[in-house]
């Protein structure tokens, strides 16, 4: 059938406030998605010439890269501690920190409970694959109970590891946040939902409402061993059942 | 003029503050002058001593071997110090809470009852002023009318503004308890 | 000629800073610093500037680092065992070329130590306290005016060099009084735009604050962007003073409060007929190296004085090498070594 390549519409593109810098995620990584997401949230919202973003340690360590925005590179955890200074410094910028697992809710802990107590007015995606990926597959704070890492090569036993920590929820029991969910990115329904989760976090931050924390369970088809497809397929069935989705603060 | 004071008591009784009206007034007399704290965490009944050094040039050391002066508000305060007062210095041990005489014979000590005193005046808490009246009398440093502004300049900053009539009728009891 | 103030070292700190046009203050409380702390929360919020206390030092620093990025002037203060916990901050504004300001009163250590004054960070003040190849500047205030001075310096320094820059203080400064004119404000909207800070990426291209690479050769580079920065401010930044030391036979080399009770003591040591000296190092890094080499041409023996077991000493013996003697006395735990107790050890070598 030919082509009518004059009259044709253009429906899906790159986002402006998305780089062409090529990406490091591994195939079937649920990052790069995320990413593009928060991309094109930007987009919609007209904020890049006054957005910075906060680069963690870990996969995500290049996040600096992706953004047409002004971005800073914080030590392993401390993140939100960073945004917490940019946004004071000028709180008329739209500060987001992007965040794994072990950066937010093992090394960085503290700093992730208090900006979130002190209700900066910033925006926090936490991305909890339940793995260090980019130091070899190590245990998570989030790992799920008999998961198999480098770390905990017969499974995750809680007796001498603990459990997997709901860092969401523990979150959600502080007074300041306005915003506190979690989302996944396995099918089209739940990219959906997510994309107006993050828009919804960012949105308050422009209307100056408070801290929004986006928890989004990623795909780590890699450290997990596992196909893209049973990787989704494993969020679905397995991870859900530790990590439930959906909101746990909605104050907007 | 090289003057040094060690302030020294119980927490509580008002040594800091009265080291700092002393600092203060020798300041506003147009001296150089230090005040260095002892600091702890215990900010009542402890132990608590400040150093004064006040000199008509720049201050070197805040912290002296032999202070040329001493005021001692209870025992602990004149057993530690005592020894360490230069010759003909000026020891005030309070004698509402020292039974003892002094055991220095080259210093020039004054034994007032300072609390008993400072209850007269009004209020027991008024110690430390009814002392500082005294020291600035035997030693004459500084005016008295140049210590009572500092006193009220010092309380105002501290907040403590409705204590300044108690602390000028102490600042003067103590100046007039003594002579010489 | 302004108004003279009596007021303490920490006092004297925070309001040279906030006429120095720090922005943003972030820091935890810990002795003996907390009347620095204090001041800041009383009077930034006053300014509409900001004051947060931190959930903890490595907050407070990181704080820091994201306020330095977006372009203002920032500090943060503590004392040494959480100056230590800074440490991972303060590399990361250093691999970032980043300007701020961290103010250290330092107290006895190592570990929990005590709250008492020392000298005992010198080394990690003045070698790299964190991981990699760096310095920052070093200031040494010897008095409560100087303090101020030197952190109305600090400032500037950290700005022009895209540095962090230490006050090195102790508890003695810290908690003493003394009194101060205030330093003038300087005019915050005077200041030169930061071009490189991430404000904000309107009409220009995006910045990115970072201290990463993982290209050897490409932080090699970086790396050389630092040294060379180095270079120029041992070149230029040098600061020093002496006292009595034109016909002197001996010399105390004494930073810090040490330097203030050794002025003393040189009045004392040449009342009975001792020709002593001082040279007070202001700037700790640059270490006045070459000034000290100088000296120790002339004047045949040198005693460095420290509240710790020899850290600067060490910057002292390397300046020197055979030139002259260097013996030293040093106290530590807290121990103030008294004008008494330093006259004794000029005597011992004074012969």
């Amino acid at each position: 059938m030919p082509v009518d390549v004059q009259n044709m519409q253009k429906i899906f593109a790159r986002p402006d406030s998305l780089t062409d810098a090529k990406s490091t995620y591994c195939p079937g990584c649920h990052h790069g998605l995320l990413t593009r997401i928060i991309a094109q949230t930007i987009d919609e919202l007209g904020i890049a010439e006054r957005t910075v973003g906060i680069a963690p340690v870990g996969c995500a360590v290049f996040a600096y890269r992706w953004y047409r925005c002004d971005a800073i590179q914080a030590a392993h955890g401390r993140a939100s501690a960073v945004a917490t200074g940019v946004k004071r410094a000028d709180p008329n910028l739209i500060v987001f920190s992007y965040q794994g697992d072990g950066d937010f809710a093992s090394i960085g802990t503290a700093e992730s409970i208090h900006a979130a107590n002190r209700g900066e007015n910033i925006t926090v995606i936490f991305v909890n694959n339940q793995v260090y990926g980019m130091t070899g597959g190590e245990m998570a704070p989030t790992s799920l109970v008999g998961q198999k890492t480098t770390t905990t090569p017969q499974g995750r036993d809680p007796k001498l590891f603990g459990y997997p920590i709901r860092f969401s929820e523990m979150i959600a029991q502080l007074d300041a946040p306005v915003y506190v969910t979690r989302q996944a990115l396995y099918d089209t329904k739940h990219i959906k939902e997510a994309t107006k989760a993050i828009k919804r976090a960012f949105t308050n931050q422009v209307e100056k409402k408070g801290y929004s924390l986006v928890e989004v369970l990623a795909a780590c088809p890699t450290n997990w061993k596992m196909k893209p497809i049973d990787a989704n397929r494993h969020i679905a069935k397995v991870v859900e059942k530790t990590y439930q989705l959906g909101d746990l603060v909605n104050r907007g | 003029m090289d003057d040094s004071v060690v302030i020294a008591g119980f927490g509580g009784q008002g040594v800091v503050l009265a080291g700092k009206i002393l600092a203060q007034a020798g300041m506003n007399h147009g001296l150089e002058v230090t005040w260095l704290p002892s600091y702890g965490p215990e900010m009542r009944g402890g132990t608590a001593n400040c150093t004064v050094v006040l000199s008509n040039d720049p201050v070197g050391s805040p912290i002296v071997d032999s202070p040329t002066g001493l005021i001692a508000l209870n025992l602990p305060s004149l057993d530690k110090f005592e020894p360490t007062v230069a010759a003909n210095g000026v020891i005030i041990m309070n004698s509402s809470l020292i039974q003892r005489r002094t055991k220095r014979r080259d210093v020039r000590s004054f034994s007032p009852a300072l609390n008993d005193l400072a209850r007269k005046a009004g209020s027991e808490k008024a110690t430390n002023m009814i002392a500082l009246g005294a020291y600035i009398k035997v030693t004459g440093i500084i005016p008295l009318s140049t210590v009572q502004t500092a006193m009220a300049q010092m309380l105002k900053k501290e907040g403590k503004d409705k204590f300044i009539p108690l602390n000028r009728k102490a600042l003067q009891e103590g100046y007039d308890a003594l002579h010489e | 000629m302004g108004e003279r103030l009596l007021l303490r070292g920490n006092e004297v700190i925070a309001e040279a800073a906030i006429r120095a046009g720090c922005q943003c203050y972030f820091a935890y409380p810990i002795t003996p610093q907390a009347e620095l702390l204090q001041h800041m929360a009383v009077n930034m919020p006053r300014l509409g500037r900001t004051f947060v206390q931190a959930e903890s030092e490595l907050a407070a620093i990181n704080m820091v680092y994201g306020a330095a990025s977006a372009g203002v002037r920032t500090m943060t203060s503590s004392s040494s065992p959480g100056i230590s916990l800074k440490q991972e901050g303060i590399s990361y504004l250093a691999g970032s070329s980043l300007p701020a300001v961290i103010v250290n009163i330092m107290r006895g250590g190592p570990g929990l130590g005590d709250i008492a004054p020392s000298q005992c960070d010198y080394f990690q003040a003045t070698k790299g306290g964190g991981h990699g190849d760096y310095h920052m500047i070093v200031l040494a205030p010897s008095t409560v005016p100087e303090a101020g001075q030197l952190t109305m310096l600090a400032f500037e320094l950290a700005d022009r060099y895209r540095t962090p820059v230490m006050l090195l203080a102790d508890g003695m400064l810290g908690q003493m009084m003394e009194p101060v004119e205030l330093p003038k404000p300087i005019e915050i909207s005077s200041l030169p735009k930061k071009e490189w800070a991430t404000d904000g990426a309107k009409g220009r291209n995006p910045n990115i604050v970072l201290s990463f690479d993982l290209d050897p050769e490409v932080l090699k580079q970086m790396n050389l962007i630092l040294q060379k920065r180095y270079r120029q401010i041992e070149a230029e930044e040098v600061r020093y003073e002496e006292t009595a030391t034109g016909d002197a036979d001996i010399a105390i080399v004494a930073y810090g409060t040490v330097a203030r009770i050794a002025k003393t003591v040189v009045k004392m040591a040449r009342a009975e007929g001792i020709k002593l000296g001082l040279f007070r190092p202001i700037t700790l890094w640059p270490f006045p190296g070459q000034a000290l080499r100088k000296l120790s041409e002339k004047i045949a023996i040198v005693l460095t004085v420290e509240m710790s077991a020899g850290q600067m000493w060490e910057d002292v013996r390397l300046a020197i090498a055979e030139q002259a003697e260097t013996p030293f006395y040093g106290e530590m735990g807290g121990v103030i070594p008294t004008p008494q107790r330093i006259l004794s050890e000029v005597k011992k070598h004074a012969g």
